[in-house]
């Protein structure tokens, strides 16, 4: 049966500032969705705010996978529901090995216990590695990833391959790939592009965040969404992507009454996602 | 069954050896008297005692951070010794020195479990020394290695076997006995310990280990650890400090000597993980020679308030030392170490990295100190300590500090941090499927990473995992 992400008139602030002024948006397992907006509209509040991080505030609405009202839930339970993220800014663990790390995220999600409890019993490790080098090879990642601390010291293209390595290994039903092409020049868009590609069937649901659709030459998304103040203003297929490139957000902002406000920026620079 | 003899052979029986009753508190110059007796020292040794007992009663116990008895210290570097800690609630009189008599050694409180487990898993082709509550219990070491000349045994039989060396070492090159009022407690009623002694050129390949426990309520650890590396040598020693169980009272006040010849290398690995009420004072200093290195491993892990002084003298051109310590408090433990990378000669080295994670309401101090001689061109030394609070309540005191009096290809390098655990970390595990308190040991573990990846041998890694396992599970 197929699992579906579901976002009801969700509202979400940020220190008394609200940024998803409600928001609805569904993603099905095997269906690929890219959500657009220009800075401050409120995309990484909303990658967030579906991963639990409990710096937002959530106001009002609801988000249910499978049906199962996730809000209330830590991110770990949410993790173990099927839901990844991808991060726009991946933060460094120094001394913690991405091999280690990877084997106990893996047995956590994939353990019977549903509360995500610490006797979690490991995977054996013979049949980790077996996955991990095949996942390695698979998505063209060099072995040494495996004995490296996890994001520490990694180049930006790095960190996103790394990013895309989890994804594999963890088996997502929804995957949501917050800005992983910022910061990229256009061979690494290309590399973690076709990984991301590797990865898509039937199976895995994928919501891409992004400003510009440079990303989506490669993952061809069949759904396109408009975020504006908070908003889905507009949802098509790949004709809005057409649309953007060549005209910019400037048209559709204008056709919704909306101009761009100082506080929106101001208050997208305040999250702690957003510091490099 | 005695037989009755006349009134005077008696009374001379009696004065020659008299019966000693032991009673907390008493470190009296009688009692430093019937210890050199008891075990038939030297007079030299009995003499040392006494000096060392005429320090002790010279100096002040320092009573509150504010008086200024912990100026009252005859070195420059160690004036703020006693600044952070307070010995208030430490009662001397309620701990007692041991009264070794020859029939005591033998016999003595069963031996802890822990320490049972450690003397199955004993390897053949090592040595270990096992003492409990001041009395030595077992002293093995491989007969190849006592072929190749190397020395290993309790720092009594030393005294007997080896006495040209414990005389021209003990107490007189590394640790003095006026730095502090508890070295001067040491010198004077030291009991038990060790000599370990590595001829020139002598190779172990396998760590020699030592045990040291404290099982009895209110006994009194004041082992010495003497550790002579001649030219060439290799040696590595895990000293290990642990109780019998979690409530008894205790107090360890210790003397670690080591003395690196040239061109020997010496790993040293001190694991103290005493129950949470036992106060432990130690003065650690080691002298290392020309194109010597020591490799030293400090980790603290247990006591309820410990006030350490490591130093390193890096004493001829070419000497090195790497100083790492993993510390982890938790309760109300106050740990407070002071460390000393001493640049005598030119062309020394030193490397020092303390990781500390605090839990709890627990505190810690590090006052680091690298000095750099007006001999001491061309030093290279590093210095870092960071701190990883798990809890608000926890403080934590880094104190990085530099003296340098040489002018020539100089390079110092120093920093301290402190904080607590990332939240950007914690929920990034977490939405990997880490439960709360999962992500939080992993990244602990991360934090140590630097200084276990440093740590050669893998018993002694895992010994550390286990503690710190069980430190985060509590």
């Amino acid at each position: 049966m197929s699992t579906e992400l579901v976002i009801t008139d969700l509202h979400v602030s940020v220190e008394d500032q609200p940024i998803i002024k409600g928001l609805n948006l569904s993603i099905k397992q095997g269906e690929i969705h890219a959500l657009m907006g220009p800075n401050g509209s409120g995309k990484s509040t909303l990658a967030n705010t579906l991963m639990g991080n409990p710096f937002y505030t959530i106001d009002s609405g609801e988000v249910t996978i499978g049906g199962v009202d996730i809000l209330d839930l830590e991110p770990n339970e949410r993790a173990k529901l099927g839901l990844f993220l991808a991060f726009q800014y991946p933060t460094a663990i120094p001394g913690v090995s991405m091999a280690n790390f990877l084997r106990m995220a893996v047995s956590a999600v994939r353990s019977e216990s549903s509360n995500g409890s610490d006797a979690t019993e490991l995977i054996p490790m013979r049949e980790f590695r077996r996955e991990l080098r095949a996942k390695m090879k698979q998505l063209g990642v060099d072995e040494s990833f495996a004995r490296r601390y996890l994001n520490d010291g990694f180049s930006g293209g790095e960190k996103k391959r790394a990013e895309v390595l989890q994804l594999a290994m963890l088996e997502p039903k929804i995957a949501i790939l917050d800005e992983t092409d910022s910061g990229l020049d256009i061979d690494a868009v290309r590399i973690v592009g076709e990984s991301v590609n590797q990865l898509i069937g039937p199976n895995l649901g994928v919501l891409i965040i992004t400003h510009y659709p440079r990303l989506l030459n490669y993952i061809r998304p069949q759904f396109i969404h408009i975020l504006l103040d908070g908003r889905v203003v507009e949802s098509g297929g790949w004709e809005l992507a057409e649309l953007l490139e060549e005209k910019g957000y400037d048209p559709i902002r204008e056709a919704h009454g909306l101009t761009e406000t100082v506080a929106e920026v101001e208050a997208e620079e305040t999250l702690p996602s957003l510091r490099v | 069954m005695y037989s009755i003899g006349t009134e005077t052979e008696l009374s001379s029986e009696l004065n020659s050896n008299p019966p000693y009753e032991v009673q907390a508190g008493d470190f009296s110059r009688e009692f430093v008297e019937h210890i050199s007796k008891t075990q038939d020292e030297p007079r030299w040794m009995r003499d040392r005692r006494l000096a060392a007992y005429d320090v002790y009663q010279r100096l002040p116990i320092p009573k509150t951070p504010n008086e200024d008895t912990w100026k009252r210290t005859t070195d420059m570097h160690v004036q703020d010794y006693w600044r952070r800690t307070d010995l208030r609630p430490f009662k001397l009189d309620r701990y007692h020195p041991v009264a070794l008599s020859p029939s005591e050694s033998a016999e003595g409180a069963p031996l802890p479990d822990t320490l049972k487990d450690r003397l199955t898993s004993l390897n053949g082709d090592t040595g270990q020394i096992v003492q409990q509550d001041g009395i030595v219990r077992n002293v093995a070491l491989a007969e190849d290695l006592e072929r190749k000349g190397v020395y290993f045994a309790d720092m009594n039989t030393a005294l007997k076997e080896r006495p040209e060396l414990v005389e021209s070492h003990f107490m007189t090159k590394a640790v003095p006995v006026d730095w502090n009022k508890f070295d001067a407690l040491h010198g004077a009623f030291w009991q038990g310990g060790y000599l370990l002694h590595v001829p020139k050129g002598v190779v172990l390949e396998v760590p020699l280990r030592v045990f040291v426990a404290l099982s009895e309520a209110g006994r009194t650890d004041l082992s010495h650890t003497l550790i002579v590396a001649d030219e060439g040598s290799q040696v590595t020693v895990l000293e290990e400090h642990l109780s019998g169980d979690t409530d008894t009272p205790g107090l360890h006040c210790g003397a670690v000597e080591i003395l690196v010849a040239d061109n020997a290398h010496v790993n040293y690995v001190g694991l103290q993980r005493w129950n949470l009420r036992t106060w432990n004072f130690s003065t650690q200093r080691a002298i290392i020679g020309r194109d010597a290195q020591l490799r030293w491993v400090s980790s603290a892990l247990g006591s309820r308030v410990s006030k350490l002084n490591q130093e390193s003298v890096l004493a001829a051109s070419g000497s090195h030392v790497e100083m790492l310590g993993l510390t982890f408090t938790h309760s109300r433990q106050h740990l407070d170490i002071h460390t000393y990378q001493d640049h005598k000669a030119p062309h020394t080295t030193s490397d020092l990295l303390y990781r500390t994670v605090l839990k709890d309401r627990s505190r810690s101090v590090w006052a680091g100190m690298i000095h750099v001689h007006p001999g001491g061109q061309h030093t290279d030394a590093y210095q870092k300590n960071d701190n990883l609070m798990l809890s608000d309540h926890a403080r934590a005191d880094p104190l990085p500090g530099l003296e340098i009096l040489a002018s020539e290809g100089i390079r110092c390098t120093h920093g301290a941090t402190a904080g607590p655990i990332d939240k950007d970390q914690v929920f990034y595990l977490m939405s990997r499927g880490l439960s709360h308190d999962a992500a939080e040991r992993l990244i602990v573990d991360g934090f140590f990473e630097p200084v276990m990846q440093r740590i050669s041998l893998e018993s002694v890694r895992s010994q550390l995992q286990q503690s710190i396992d069980h430190k985060l599970a509590m």
